[in-house]
């Protein structure tokens, strides 16, 4: 490990403030992301601001009727609070589905969303990745890449060629809620829709999310509508707890007279953010949910997918889950 | 006294581990002790051209860094390098020179004050190679395999047997036939400990070491012939291990390092290894199989081949025993065995719960599934109609096989009966149910070791042998046997392990401790019970004057003569005796070798597993599972019971999940971590029943017990593998049996 200093920061300002003055510092908050990577070598800020007395933890309800939620609010806090299973159970499922106990109760909201990619490649400095440094050529793309994207992927240059996913569980259910991300920088407050949050990788797959240098997020923003009728999230991994998904589907329908009025489907673990396709969601409204064929939903979400040898397997398995967790929120299957 | 063997004590050692007062070895500390951070090669063949240690060596509290060039000079030869479980070649030598044999290869050992500045100094340190193309792919190097170099270590592995019979013909012959190529990939051990080495540097320069490992002695003989140190010099003690699974039966790496920094630098080290070097030194290997039956219409086998091809390291051959099962558990006149390896650029892989058995079992156990389907017949019908008393490989008759008790045992705890023999027949929604079984098996052996028992001044019984406890319950069952032997209330008898300086036991591992250190202990407390005999005859007015050995017995600490319980003797008295002081007795036992060699020993199992599997989605969750044990003589049910559950659990974890995957462009295993390299975790596991059939063996060694750290695996990957076939009609060949093999 590298030597580093260390801030303790009690207001939102001051935060701020020192990332703003020090270069190459980074914001703790539970520590069970970046503490790991920087054990391995993979990020070595030469300051560590931890934001953990900064007043971030409250869940609370919001003006326009939906949640906001802290972004030091623990994520088995949040997944456990009551507003959330009861508005929003899609959320509180999804963050139940990941990690474990242990670090559900140190992971926070605001570290959730900026969790890295688990590509084996990324944690292991003697292999090449473009993501840790760019420009030294992507070892999965060729190589072990059973976990990796099967969507929205950079291959063809090899200096910015990245098909990592992004791990998490939470910001799959935040993805179909359209949640907003409360921020805090330099230049004052913003706020970003999660479609816009995190990012492809495009030419720069060393940037996961569009977020400045230096902004703080102080909050996630739930809309009113929850879907707490219709919902589920598939979770599909290796093993029944303590794995990532190799595919995960979030799904939430507004169901009226047996019609559909509103739906929102969100996938993980096949892309380098949620994947969603808005249009392709449009097709089921109106449509009622038991003449409808999910299927022909399930192919136009994954069209343009693309394998890489080990995980092509994604592409039929996604098709899959999509089809059953449509059933599912539509309670036309149990929601097991 | 009613005795403590085959009743369910808790562990002797329990409360320290729970309570973290057991130490292990990375848990020790010395005075002024420096911390080692081993550096690994990020090539798999080559040359180091050069190492950058400047920048390390400027930094504040950097001591030394070791790298090939600067090491001092030690031991020229192979032989000096070989342990107690090195397979035929020349063995890995750290620092030996520039040369990078495989990818993690310690390369640079940097020895700091602390670990945190030992850890920041090694990323200072940049190496330059020279690549060299590298073979790590087992089957694309099919073409290169080879029978294996024969050694030492040949001894207790045997070669397959000769041919039997004329395979071809009678295959060709048969009416019924199966043929499968099986595959598995390389896992590695990840016991939770770490491996480390605490050496204390004394101040004449003697070493004690606190060793990961399962053999203390094995350990000090590595330390002593490659560092030219008298046998006396060099103390390894090892008293707990956090798990091992085979994994310690060799020195790993760090040991060499934290030895050859405390003699340089004079001060004492500790090197640990990270969880991403526990992929850096032996493993299962890497195994493909093809497995052929042949079978008449009323399913009596008649023809039998399997074909087995492992990897192994371009220095050292490592060989284990994969084929010669079939012969040892169908009777088929006509059989043919090979078995051949692939030396890869790779470290040798090593000796992992069940070597061998749980690589070569359920590869047989599969076909022999596929063969019932094929023949319409229940897959125990099948077993049974193949049933043999006898092992075929080296005609003999069996010391105790108690097989068919398991199958009709574990058949009726399952509910076996009423299965419906026909694949995809179990159904409820989305989820396939499936039911299968195999049978397990695997060698019952005994060595020579030896104990020491003493009486102490506080009549108390000290037992101790150089053995180790892996977890296994070792501690445990010894005190019960010592306790039982000279009549001890349990609490007064003390057992201790894991030390050099005790008399010596072989390395703890292949199921033959309980068997082996057991008859020792069993035979020290023996001795030591014959001389306080002699010692209370001689006292004044003892009741044993005109008595013979055989007169007397042992009983709640006191000597009796068998006719009068009044007539007694108590031990504390004889201390007395004695002027106070203790009494003791070393005994060495030696397996019966011509009684045991008139037969063929061996443990044997049923397992039986329920899945279940989503149709859509391929994943498997293990509901529910049954294995019966034939294993002899139960010491211990409770920790019986905990061996053969966590070979169970190990069992499904192979099945359905375990693989070190390696990305041949570098060579190199990739998922190096927990997180990646998935074992079961609990939510895995479901519903697990133990079931020990009565098995009486007066063969095996003189307590009957066979030894029960390996069978609780055999059977398992099997049976799910033929579980998941029940219920979804697919016969995977390849583990782990992930989802995406059954889309
Ligand atoms: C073994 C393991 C398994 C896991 N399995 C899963 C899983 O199955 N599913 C899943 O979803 N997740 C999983 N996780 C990931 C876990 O959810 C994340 O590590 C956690 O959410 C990160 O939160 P944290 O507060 O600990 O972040 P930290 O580690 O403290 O921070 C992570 C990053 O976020 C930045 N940061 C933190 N807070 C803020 C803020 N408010 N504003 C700006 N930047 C900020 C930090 O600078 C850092 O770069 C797993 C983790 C581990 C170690
Ligand atoms: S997929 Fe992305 S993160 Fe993984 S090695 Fe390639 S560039 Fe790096």
């Amino acid at each position: 490990m590298n030597s580093f200093s260390y801030a303790r920061p009690s207001d939102i300002g001051t935060a701020v403030d020192e990332l703003a003055t020090h270069e190459g510092a980074k914001f703790i908050a539970g520590g069970t992301n970046l503490l790991d990577l920087m054990k391995e070598n993979v990020e070595h800020p030469n300051r560590l601001v931890d934001i953990n007395r900064l007043a971030l933890s409250t869940i609370e309800d919001t003006e326009e009727g939906g949640l906001r939620l802290g972004a030091l609010a623990t994520n088995a806090d949040t997944a456990y609070h009551s507003a959330v299973q009861s508005r929003y159970p899609l959320l509180s499922q999804a963050i139940l589905a990941g990690a474990s106990a242990q670090l559900r109760n140190m992971a926070t909201n605001g570290g959730n969303l900026f969790q890295r990619t688990r590509c084996y490649y990324f944690y292991d400095t003697q292999t090449p990745c473009n993501k840790r440094e760019p420009g030294s050529g992507c070892g999965a793309l060729n190589g072990f890449n059973r976990i990796h994207a099967i969507l929205g992927t950079s291959d063809q240059n090899p200096e910015t060629a990245c098909i990592a996913t992004h791990p998490s569980d939470m910001c799959v259910a935040l993805a179909a809620l359209d949640a907003v991300v409360r921020v805090t920088g330099p230049m004052g407050e913003r706020t970003i829709r999660f479609a816009d949050f995190h990012r492809l990788p495009g030419h720069e797959p060393w940037l996961d999310t569009t977020i400045q240098p230096g902004e703080l997020v102080t909050a996630i923003d739930l809309p009113a509508k929850g879907f707490p009728e219709y919902f589920t999230y598939i979770k599909l991994r290796d093993r029944q707890s303590y794995a990532f998904a190799l595919v995960s589907v979030a799904v939430g329908l507004e169901i009226d007279n047996n019609r559909i009025t509103d739906a929102r489907i969100a996938l993980g673990g096949v892309a380098h953010k949620p994947w969603r396709k808005p249009e392709v969601e449009a097709r089921l409204v109106g449509q009622s949910i038991s003449e409808t064929d999910f299927a022909p939903i399930a192919e136009a979400l994954l069209e343009g997918a693309k394998g890489y040898g080990h995980n092509t397997f994604k592409i039929e398995l996604a098709k899959r889950a999509i089809v059953r967790a449509l059933q599912r929120a539509a309670k036309l299957e149990p929601q097991v | 006294m009613t005795p403590y063997i085959g009743k369910s004590i808790s562990r002797v050692d329990g409360v320290a581990k729970v309570t973290g007062k057991a130490k292990y070895a990375a848990e020790y500390f010395a005075p002024d002790m420096l911390y080692g951070w081993v550096i690994s090669s990020a090539i798999a063949k080559g040359k180091i051209t050069r190492i950058h240690t400047e920048a390390a060596l400027q930094l504040p509290g950097v001591v030394q860094v070791f790298t090939h060039e600067n090491r001092p000079s030690l031991a020229w030869f192979d032989v000096n390098y070989k342990d107690q479980d090195a397979p035929p070649g020349s063995p890995f030598r750290p620092l030996r020179d520039a040369t990078i044999l495989y990818s993690g290869q310690p390369i640079t050992l940097v020895v700091a004050e602390t670990l945190e500045v030992a850890r920041f100094a090694a990323t200072l340190v940049q190496v330059d190679y020279e690549e060299d193309d590298h073979e790590t792919a087992l089957e694309h190097n099919l073409h290169r395999a080879r029978e294996p170099k024969s050694g030492v270590a040949s001894l207790l592995k045997s070669p397959p047997p000769k041919p039997r019979g004329d395979f071809e013909k009678a295959f060709e012959a048969a009416p019924f036939q199966t043929t499968g190529q099986h595959i598995h990939s390389v896992e590695h051990h990840n016991p939770m400990e770490m491996f480390a080495s605490t050496v204390v540097y004394e101040k004449d320069g003697k070493l004690t070491i606190y060793d990961k490992t399962q053999g203390a002695p094995n350990s000090q003989m590595y330390v002593s012939q490659v560092f030219n140190m008298p046998f006396s010099d060099v103390r390894v003690i090892s008293p707990y291990v956090g798990g091992a699974f085979g994994s310690g039966l060799r020195p790993q790496y760090q040991l060499f390092l934290a030895v050859l920094a405390a003699r340089e630098l004079k001060r004492s080290v500790r090197v640990s290894l990270t969880r991403q070097q526990m992929f850096t030194f032996g493993h299962r290997p890497a195994t493909v199989q093809n497995v052929s039956l042949g079978a008449t219409a009323d399913g009596t086998i008649d023809a039998i081949r399997h074909d087995a091809i492992g990897e192994t390291s371009r220095f050292e051959d490592y060989f284990e025993i994969v084929v010669n099962w079939a012969g040892m558990l169908y009777p088929a006149p006509h059989v043919k065995f090979t078995y051949n390896l692939v030396p890869l650029d790779t470290f040798t892989p090593l000796d992992m719960r069940a070597p061998g058995g749980v690589t070569g079992v359920p590869a047989l156990e599969m076909e022999v599934d596929e063969l019932a389907h094929k023949l319409g017949m229940d897959p125990i019908e099948l077993r049974l109609k193949n049933y043999t008393e006898r092992d075929m490989n080296e005609d003999l008759p069996y010391s105790s096989k108690e097989l068919r008790e398991c199958f009709r045992q574990g058949a009726e705890r399952f509910g076996w009966a009423s299965r419906n023999p026909e694949p995809r027949s179990m159904r409820n929604g989305h989820t396939l149910v499936g039911w299968g079984m195999a049978t397990g098996i695997w060698d019952a052996t005994q060595g020579p070791a030896r104990a020491e028992a003493v009486l102490t001044v506080n009549g108390k019984l000290r037992v101790t042998s150089a053995t180790a406890d892996i977890g296994t319950g070792t501690y445990t069952i010894m005190t019960q046997i010592a306790a039982d032997t000279l009549g001890m209330p349990i609490e007064d008898v003390i057992f201790r392990l894991g030390d050099s300086n005790m008399p010596l036991a072989p390395i703890e591992g292949g199921s033959w401790t309980a068997a082996t250190v057991g008859s020792a202990v069993k035979v020290a407390c023996e001795a030591l019970g014959k001389k306080l005999f002699k010692m209370a005859q001689k006292m004044k007015d003892s009741p044993f004057a005109d008595a013979k050995w055989e007169d007397v017995w042992f009983s709640d600490a006191h000597i009796l003569l068998k006719t009068n319980p009044y007539a007694a003797v108590s031990l504390l008295e004889i201390v007395g005796q004695n002027g106070g002081r203790a009494v003791s007795e070393t005994a060495t036992s030696l397996p019966n070798m011509l009684e045991q060699r008139k037969y063929a020993r061996a443990v044997h199992s049923a397992a039986f597993v329920e899945v279940e599997v989503d149709e859509d989605f391929g994943t498997v969750r293990v509901t529910r599972a049954v294995t019966a044990v034939a294993g002899g003589r139960i010491l211990n049910p409770k920790t019986a019971r905990s061996q053969i559950i966590g070979g169970m659990v190990w069992g499904i974890s192979k099945a359905l999940e375990e693989e070190s995957v390696m990305d041949h462009q570098f060579g190199r295993f990739m998922n190096h971590n927990l997180a990646e390299y998935h074992v079961a975790v609990n939510a895995d596991i479901q519903d697990l029943d133990v079931i020990f059939v009565d098995e009486t063996d007066t063969i095996v060694n003189p307590l009957g017990v066979k030894g029960l750290g390996e069978i609780g695996i055999v059977g398992m990957p099997a049976a799910v593998a033929n579980a998941v076939f029940h219920a979804t009609g697919k016969r995977i060949r390849s583990l782990p049996i992930t989802l995406d093999k059954l889309l």
